[in-house]
């Protein structure tokens, strides 16, 4: 059974259709981007799958059971949390605080429990900074650990969204463009970060505008234009798809799309070798 | 905070105590000036938290009115004890937070700023035309000072009528702001303090992480609300009479006021604004008429020159103007009154 299952999900606003009819459902421990041109929906897409935003219509289901309509809170303390495109984080606290405080759920002491000091508390109080502080770690932010965030370069700040959002604990951790203004260099290290996080038992929705990461990268890949699905599959076969194909480039030119396939083709080191390895 | 300092703090409180009565205690006038300051102290914490989750609170007036025709109330028409009054009027005020506190918590900056600011009025207006609970204009009079506590025939709090009301009062608020800053002080040292500052810094981020931020921005108003009222009812001992006007629209503001002098990043930032400003006031009678116009230069110079407010003084970089984050690194723990009115950031 799929783990996080989307069945027609549409948000209007007012008279536009932001997402329309959207239906896909996503494996255990996969990586799963969702891509298309600017204005497509994507961010959209992405509020509804995380509460952020409330459907017009359509569900989500996470193992099964309903969250749509649940507040963002809840929906995070089921196991489907999500990061921030631009970089949102707890500004005038450490990026070591910052995680410690993203432990939030992983506690079982009441709000008077902590108040009293209770021992419950205390303890959770040291299991958080434990957990935080290997997280840090394993997303290369050790040495900046104690700087405050708001002084931290913009590479690192990704991360540190990354590692606020891990520190949840999530089931299905959402990305929302996790390798936007990175260079190559950085982008293959975040690529290997987000295949690390896969690798550890959680499953990544992702949604990305450079295309290349995404080929590479990618388990799955659904397309949206205009707010409705026009492709999903493999990476290998959805950029075959004539449909995808005309929405980044227009009207098919033989020379560009001969371009553009090779591009992608040199960077996965053949198509469908993620999938491949994996099955 | 270490057994050391613990001893230092229970030392200096108690010398406060009892040398504050030994050295004034026959003088009315001063000893009630030191007395009005800890009580406001106490109502101001309940602004000061509100900051600290990232809300401009300029109705905490609304909130002390309540708690006092409450305490009221309760002790004149339900005859109940002054002792169980004083509690009771800071649950009513948090009940009453609990009520508006989901709809109106919803906005942010300048928008939950003006409901607030309503509210005092509101309150005054609501006190003023209910007549049949609140006595109107009239005011409920003749409410008896607090009386003795006794348990098995043990007496732990005299009858303040039967000794000096004026020492009496003053020991009363000294221990009301002391718990209240106690309380605070273990709130923003323990994790409540980590969460209500990722609901100051970022309210999206919290609740991706799982956080209820709505539930939580509740819990705090009612806090702070409770404090609001647990200080009005003390200034009914005080007064023994409550009137629409006994806490106005320029109070709340000088309540936020308080908070900004003191400085809003630090706990002890409420205290001792209440205590610098209003003391700083009794010493120029002669200015009261100008006082709102004084105050108000303050509060502008404030943000302007030292948007941290004085404990930032003793820190570097802590006063930068203009709030840290245009001050580039090292720019100190706060970030200013900016932070609180959700402008752009620039960002280095």
């Amino acid at each position: 059974m799929s783990l996080l299952e989307v069945e027609g999900l549409t948000k209007r606003f007012g008279g536009l259709t932001a997402v329309d009819e959207v239906t896909f459902s996503v494996e255990e421990r996969r990586i799963f981007s969702i891509i298309g041109p600017n204005g497509a929906g994507k961010s959209t897409l992405f509020k509804l799958v995380t509460a952020f935003l409330r459907p017009t219509a359509g569900r989500v289901r996470l193992a099964g059971e309903e969250i749509t309509g649940q507040s963002p809170h809840a929906v995070a303390r089921r196991g489907v949390v999500r990061t921030f495109q631009e970089t949102t984080i707890f500004r005038e606290m450490t990026a070591l605080e910052n995680v410690v405080v993203a432990h939030h759920l992983q506690g079982d002491a009441t709000l008077a429990g902590f108040f009293f000091g209770s021992r419950r508390a205390r303890a959770s109080e040291a299991a958080f900074r434990e957990s935080a502080r290997e997280i840090v770690d394993y997303l290369g932010l050790g040495e900046v650990a104690e700087e405050t965030a708001r002084n931290l370069p913009h590479g690192h700040l990704r991360a540190l969204g990354i590692a606020i959002a891990m520190a949840a604990k999530p089931r299905v951790l959402l990305l929302d463009e996790p390798f936007a203004g990175m260079n190559p260099e950085e982008t293959n290290r975040a690529m290997d970060m987000v295949r690390g996080i896969r690798d550890r038992g959680v499953t990544v929705l992702l949604v990305e505008h450079d295309m290349r990461a995404v080929m590479r990268i990618s388990d799955r890949v659904l397309v949206v234009n205009f707010g409705r699905k026009i492709a999903e599959g493999a990476p290998a076969e959805v950029q075959r798809d004539e449909r995808v194909i005309e929405a980044y480039l227009g009207r098919p030119e033989d020379e560009l799309e001969v371009d553009w396939e090779e591009e992608a083709r040199e960077d996965t080191g053949g198509p469908g070798s993620d999938e491949e390895a994996r099955a | 905070m270490s057994r050391k300092v613990a001893i230092v703090v229970v030392a200096v409180v108690l010398a406060w105590l009892v040398g504050v009565p030994l050295a004034i205690g026959d003088r009315p006038y001063h000893i009630g000036v030191l007395t009005t300051a800890s009580a406001l102290s106490v109502i101001s914490a309940g602004v000061w938290l509100m900051f600290y989750i990232g809300r401009i609170h300029i109705g905490q007036g609304a909130f002390a009115l309540l708690g006092q025709y409450a305490a009221a109330i309760a002790i004149t028409k339900l005859g109940l004890s002054f002792w169980v009054a004083l509690p009771l009027a800071g649950l009513v005020a948090a009940l009453f937070a609990c009520a508006i506190g989901f709809p109106i918590l919803r906005l942010k900056g300048v928008y939950f700023a003006m409901v607030t600011l309503s509210l005092t009025e509101a309150a005054r207006l609501s006190a003023q035309s209910l007549v049949t609970v609140t006595n109107g204009p009239k005011g409920i009079l003749n409410v008896p000072l607090p009386g003795a506590v006794e348990v098995f025939g043990l007496t732990l709090v005299p009858d303040f009528a039967k000794v000096n009301p004026h020492v009496a009062l003053f020991c009363l608020a000294t221990l009301l702001a002391v718990a209240t800053y106690a309380a605070l002080y273990r709130i923003v040292n323990s994790r409540l303090g980590w969460l209500f500052r990722s609901l100051q810094q970022n309210e999206d981020l919290a609740s991706s992480i799982g956080v209820n931020v709505a539930r939580l921005r509740v819990i705090v108003f009612a806090i702070g609300s409770f404090l609001g009222g647990v200080g009005g009812a003390f200034f009914l001992a005080v007064q023994q009479s409550v009137y629409p006007s006994s806490f106005q629209v320029q109070d709340s503001i000088y309540l936020m006021l308080y908070c900004f002098l003191g400085g809003l990043g630090y706990v002890f930032g409420p205290l001792v604004g209440t205590f610098v400003l209003f003391i700083a006031f009794e010493f120029l009678h002669g200015l009261n008429e100008y006082q709102p116009l004084i105050y108000a230069l303050l509060m502008i110079g404030l943000m302007l020159w030292l948007p941290n407010g004085l404990l930032s003084l003793g820190q570097p970089g802590g006063s930068a103007p203009g709030g840290g984050a245009g001050a580039g690194p090292g720019a100190g723990a706060g970030a200013g009154w900016r932070r609180w009115l959700h402008l752009p950031e620039n960002r280095p």
